[in-house]
C-alpha cells in the first residue's frame, strides 16, 4: 500500500491521563481519511502529535516511507503537513493576503515584497476555486472565507498533507457542500487529507476511509462505502445510538410565549438587528429559529430574556405582558434560558458546581434563611442534579466550574434550567461543540420538556438538529423572519435557501413589504 | 477516600496562598537588607534585626504598639479587599478614612451632650456614615453612569482632604498648632485594661472592633446571599446579570460598605486618645494606600488581611527602632513597597509553587 502517513502505536499522556493510547493511523496517498470520535476521544491530540505540537511518549511516525521526528510545526511544514485548526488562527487586523503570507514573507533589503506572493495566491485561488478578496481585512470577512484563507495558507506552503480539524462546525449547509467539493478536488490533485469530525453525514459524503477512536484507543479503520452510519456510530460511542428522534405529533395547544412586533436596535451601529418580529411558541411544541449566525437570533433571545433592551414590541408569557419586567421576574415566571455563550452568561466560572447550581434560586427559602445561605441544602441539591443529570467532574459538587469539560458545563446549565420546572425553555445552540453522547442527552431533555407540555424555543445553526428536533421552523434573515416551515415538508436544501435570503414564505413577503 | 482527597486540595490552595505571601515578604525584606547595606554597611545587620524583631523588641509594650498601628490599616485593608472581592478597586480608601476621622473628631468635640460610653460609639458611627457617604458617590457614578470607580474615587480622595481641611479650620481649629482641638474624654475609645496588660498608652479596644469587623466581613462574604451576589458580580458581570442579580444595587452597596469600613478606620485612629490630631496639611492619608498593600498581601481574604495588617504594623514599629541605628524610618516604606510589589506577583508565585509541587508529584510517581 502507498501510505503517505503512517503513525504507528502512538501514545501521548498528560499526567495520568492517556489521551492517545497505542493508536495506529495509516493514510493512503490521495485519499480523504476521516478521523472519527467523540469529544475527548483523542482525535485532536493525535493530529497535534502529527503537526508537532505534542511529542508522543511512544510510537513512530513515517511520512513518505521515511521515519521522521516532528518537534514543532515548522518541522511539520517542512514535511508538507498543513493544518486548519478548529478555531482559526488568523490575525484579525491583517488583510487576507498578509495572513496567507505570514511567516513566509519575501523581503528585499528588509522591505516586504508582496507582488509575487499576490500572484501566487491569486493563481492558487483560481485553480482551486477558493474565492477570496486578498485585500479584505480578516475581521471583516465571513467565517467561510476565513476558512478558505486557512486552506490557501496550506496550499501557499505547498503542503501535500492537509489536516482539517472539525472544519464544518462553523459553516452553513451551502458552505459545507462547497468545502466538500474543494476537498475532493484537492485529493484529485494528489493531496492527502485527514478530516477530523464527529458528524457521520459528512464522512459518508466526503471520506474514503475512516479511522475510529474511542477514549484514546484505536477502535478500527473502515471503508466508508461499505459501512453504514449506524455501524460507525456504534464504533464511536460503543453502543447503539438512535438518530431518529421519536416523538408524537405536536398537540397544538395554547401559546405560552408570544412576541409581538419586537424591534431591537444596535446601540453602536444604530442598525435594526431585529426588525418587527412576531411569533408565538405553544405548549408541547419545539419551535426552532434557524438561520445563519449573526442574523439577529442572539439579539432576539436576549431581548426576550431581558439581557438586552428592546426598542419596541411586546412579550407575553401565558397571556401576561412581561415586556418591562426584570430578568429575575421573568425567571420566576417560568422562563428558562440556556444561553449561547455558556461560559460568559450561563456560569460564574470561578464558583463551584454547587454555587452555580443555585445561580437563580439562591435567594429562595429552601436555600437561605434570614439571608444566610444554607450550604447543606445547596450541597444536597447539587448532588441531586449531579446524579440525576449525570454531570461529571473531578470533585463533584465542589469542583470549580472553570475546570470542568465543556460538555459537563453545558449539562450543568441544562440540569439547572430544566430542574426549575419552567414554562418555556429558551435554548440557544445548546449542543454546540458537544459530542454525540451529550447531544443525544440534551435533545432527549428538550423532548421530555415537550412531552410534559412545556414549550421549547430552540435557536440553532445546525440544520440536522433543526430538522430532527423541531415541530416548526422559523427562519431568520437579516433580523426578519422570512419563513415559517414544517420540517416534515421541507428539505435541508430548501432551508438553506431561506437562510441565505434567496427565498421567503409568502406570508412573510407581503408583511415585510407592507 | 474521596473526602480525604478533597481536603488535600483545599489545603493545598490555602497552603499555596500562604506560601506565596511568605515568599513576597521574604523577597521584600531581602530587598530592604540590600538598601540598608548600601546606605550603611556596618550597621546594616543590627538594623535589619530591628526590623525583623519589630514590635517584639520592646516586649509587651511593643506588641501593644503593633496592635495600635495595625487597627486602622486592617480597616482600610478590609475596605479595599472587600471591594476587590466584588470586582471593584476602591482606591478611594484614603478619602473615606479622612472623612471618617473628621466626623468622629467633630462628634467627639462638639456633641458633648452625649454622656458616657454613648459618646464614642456615636462618634464611631458618624465615622462609618461619613466614610460610607464618600464611597456612595463613586458607587452611584459607577452604577448609573459607568464612571470608573478608580477615577472617581481618586478625585474623592482630594475632595475629602481639602474639604476636611476646610471644615477643621471653620469648626474645630486649634489655631496655635494648626490642627484639630482635642476630643472630649467621653469620646475616647475605652482601653478596658488593655493599656495595663500591654503597658502602652496607645492601645484600646479598637483592635477588638477591627477583629470583629474582620469576622463580620468574612461571614458576609462567605455565608450570606448578599455575599454570594456580590462575589458573583465580581467574578462575572454577565453571568450575574443573567441570573437576575441587580448589579447596580450591588455596586453601590459594595462601595458604601467599603467606605464605611475605611471611615471606621479613621474614627478608630483619631479617637484612640494617643495624642493624634487631625493636621491641616495637604497630604492624603497614607493609611488608605497602606490598605491597598494590606489587601494585596492578604489576598483580599478577611483573615489574610488581619494578619497582613498585623505584619505591616509589626515592621512599621521595627522602623521606629531602626532610628537607633541612624537609619531613616522611611526604609520601612521601601520595604513595604517591595513586599507589595512582590505581593502583586503572588499569582506568579502561586503558579510556580503549583507547577513545582506537580512536578514533584510526577517525579514521585516515576519512582
Amino acid at each position: 500500500m502507498d501510505y503517505v502517513i503512517e503513525m504507528n502505536k502512538i501514545t501521548k499522556t498528560f499526567g495520568d491521563f492517556k489521551a492517545v493510547d497505542d493508536v495506529t493511523l495509516k493514510v493512503e496517498r490521495g485519499e480523504i481519511h476521516a478521523l472519527l470520535g467523540e469529544n475527548g476521544a483523542g482525535k485532536s491530540t493525535l493530529m497535534s502529535v502529527l503537526f508537532g505540537l505534542y511529542t508522543p511518549e511512544a510510537g513512530e511516525i513515517i511520512i513518505d516511507k521515511k521515519k521522521v521526528k516532528i518537534n514543532n510545526p515548522n518541522d511539520a511544514n517542512d514535511l508538507g503537513i498543513g493544518m486548519v485548526h478548529q478555531h482559526f488562527k488568523l490575525v484579525h487586523n491583517f488583510t487576507v493576503l498578509e495572513s496567507i503570507v505570514l511567516g513566509m514573507e519575501d523581503t528585499k533589503n528588509g522591505f516586504l515584497k508582496m507582488d509575487e506572493a499576490r500572484k501566487k495566491v491569486e493563481k492558487l485561488s483560481d485553480r482551486y476555486k477558493l474565492k477570496i478578496d486578498p485585500d479584505a481585512q480578516i475581521s471583516d470577512i465571513t467565517v467561510g472565507m476565513q476558512q478558505r484563507v486557512e486552506i490557501l495558507k496550506m496550499l501557499y506552503r505547498d503542503n501535500d498533507i492537509l489536516i482539517f480539524d472539525e472544519p464544518t462546525a462553523v459553516l452553513t449547509q451551502q458552505e459545507i457542500e462547497e468545502l466538500m467539493k474543494i476537498m475532493r478536488e484537492l485529493t484529485e490533485e494528489g493531496k492527502s487529507i485527514v478530516f477530523i469530525t464527529h458528524k457521520l453525514n459528512e464522512i459518508k459524503e466526503a471520506a474514503d476511509r475512516c479511522t475510529v477512536l474511542r477514549k484514546g484507543k484505536y477502535i478500527g479503520t473502515v471503508d466508508v462505502k461499505t459501512t453504514s452510519k449506524e455501524q460507525m456510530s456504534e464504533m464511536m460511542v460503543g453502543r447503539k445510538v438512535s438518530f431518529i428522534i421519536e416523538k408524537s405529533d405536536a398537540k397544538n395547544l395554547s401559546p405560552v410565549l408570544e412576541v409581538k412586533n419586537m424591534t431591537i436596535t444596535n446601540k453602536f451601529t444604530k442598525k435594526n438587528v431585529v426588525k418587527n418580529v412576531s411569533f408565538n411558541v405553544k405548549k408541547g411544541e419545539i419551535l426552532c429559529i434557524a438561520g445563519i449566525d449573526g442574523n439577529g437570533q442572539s439579539e432576539l433571545v436576549q431581548g426576550i430574556t431581558g439581557l438586552m433592551a428592546i426598542n419596541s414590541g411586546h412579550i407575553f408569557l401565558n397571556g401576561k405582558d412581561i415586556t418591562k419586567k426584570s430578568i429575575r421576574h421573568k425567571c420566576i415566571e417560568g422562563i428558562a434560558h440556556i444561553p449561547e455563550d455558556r461560559q460568559r452568561y450561563g456560569l460564574v466560572l470561578d464558583y463551584s458546581l454547587k454555587e452555580n447550581a443555585v445561580l437563580q434560586t439562591y435567594y429562595q427559602p429552601c436555600f437561605q434563611k434570614n439571608g444566610i445561605i444554607k450550604f447543606d441544602a445547596v450541597r444536597d441539591y447539587a448532588k441531586k442534579l449531579i446524579s440525576q443529570y449525570d454531570i461529571r467532574s473531578s470533585q463533584d459538587e465542589d469542583s470549580i466550574v472553570r475546570g470542568m469539560s465543556g460538555g459537563n458545563q453545558q449539562k450543568l446549565i441544562v440540569a439547572r434550567e430544566i430542574d426549575r420546572n419552567p414554562e418555556i425553555v429558551i435554548a440557544v445552540q445548546p449542543t454546540r461543540g458537544l459530542d454525540v453522547g451529550a447531544i443525544e442527552y440534551i435533545h432527549h431533555q428538550l423532548l421530555s420538556q415537550r412531552e410534559d407540555g412545556k414549550a421549547v424555543l430552540l435557536v440553532s445553526f445546525d440544520l440536522d438538529e433543526v430538522m430532527n428536533v423541531s415541530d416548526r421552523i422559523l427562519v431568520m434573515f437579516e433580523g426578519e423572519i422570512v419563513g415559517d416551515l414544517n420540517p416534515k415538508n421541507t428539505t435541508v436544501q430548501e432551508l438553506g435557501l431561506f437562510m441565505s435570503g434567496s427565498k421567503r414564505s409568502e406570508s412573510y413577503e407581503i408583511k415585510s413589504k407592507a | 477516600m474521596k473526602s480525604k482527597a478533597k481536603l488535600n486540595i483545599t489545603n493545598l490552595n490555602w497552603g499555596v496562598s500562604f506560601l506565596s505571601a511568605v515568599m513576597a515578604i521574604a523577597i521584600g525584606l531581602l530587598f530592604g537588607l540590600v538598601i540598608l547595606l548600601i546606605s550603611n554597611a556596618s550597621e546594616a545587620l543590627s538594623g535589619f534585626a530591628a526590623i525583623v524583631q519589630g514590635g517584639f523588641a520592646d516586649g509587651a509594650k511593643g506588641i501593644g504598639d503593633v496592635l495600635y498601628n495595625a487597627t486602622p490599616i486592617i480597616m482600610t485593608g478590609l475596605s479595599v479587599g472587600f471591594a476587590f472581592k466584588t470586582g471593584l478597586f476602591n482606591i478611594g480608601s484614603s478619602g473615606q478614612f479622612t472623612m471618617g476621622a473628621f466626623a468622629a473628631v467633630y462628634v467627639g468635640i462638639k456633641w458633648t451632650f452625649l454622656s458616657g460610653s454613648s459618646h464614642w460609639i456615636v462618634a464611631l458611627l458618624a465615622a462609618c456614615i461619613a466614610g460610607a457617604l464618600w464611597g456612595l458617590l463613586p458607587g452611584i457614578l459607577k452604577a448609573v453612569a459607568n464612571v470608573h470607580e478608580v477615577i472617581s474615587s481618586i478625585m474623592m480622595n482630594y475632595i475629602g482632604m481639602y474639604f476636611v481641611n476646610m471644615l477643621i479650620v471653620s469648626n474645630i481649629h486649634d489655631k496655635i498648632k494648626n490642627q484639630s482641638l482635642p476630643v472630649s474624654k467621653t469620646a475616647i475609645i475605652p482601653k478596658a485594661g488593655l493599656d495595663k496588660v500591654f503597658g502602652s498608652q496607645n492601645i484600646n479596644i479598637g483592635i477588638l472592633i477591627a477583629v470583629l469587623m474582620v469576622v463580620i466581613i468574612y461571614f458576609l462574604i462567605n455565608k450570606t446571599t448578599f455575599g454570594y451576589e456580590l462575589k458573583a458580580c465580581g467574578y462575572s458581570k454577565d453571568a450575574s446579570k443573567y441570573a437576575g442579580i441587580n448589579a447596580k444595587r450591588n455596586i453601590i452597596l459594595s462601595m458604601v460598605i467599603a467606605g464605611a469600613l475605611s471611615g471606621l478606620g479613621g474614627g478608630l485612629l483619631y479617637l484612640a486618645g494617643s495624642g493624634k490630631y487631625l493636621q491641616v496639611v495637604d497630604i492624603l492619608a497614607p493609611q488608605g494606600f497602606n490598605g491597598i498593600s494590606v489587601a494585596l498581601l492578604g489576598m483580599s481574604n478577611p483573615i489574610g488581611i488581619l494578619f497582613a495588617g498585623l505584619f505591616i504594623a509589626h515592621i512599621t514599629v521595627g522602623g521606629v527602632n531602626l532610628q537607633l541605628y541612624s537609619f531613616a524610618p522611611e526604609v520601612i516604606d521601601i520595604i513595604i513597597a517591595a513586599i507589595i510589589y512582590c505581593g502583586a506577583f503572588a499569582l506568579l508565585f502561586k503558579n510556580i509553587i503549583f507547577k513545582f509541587s506537580k512536578r514533584k508529584e510526577k517525579e514521585g510517581e516515576g519512582i
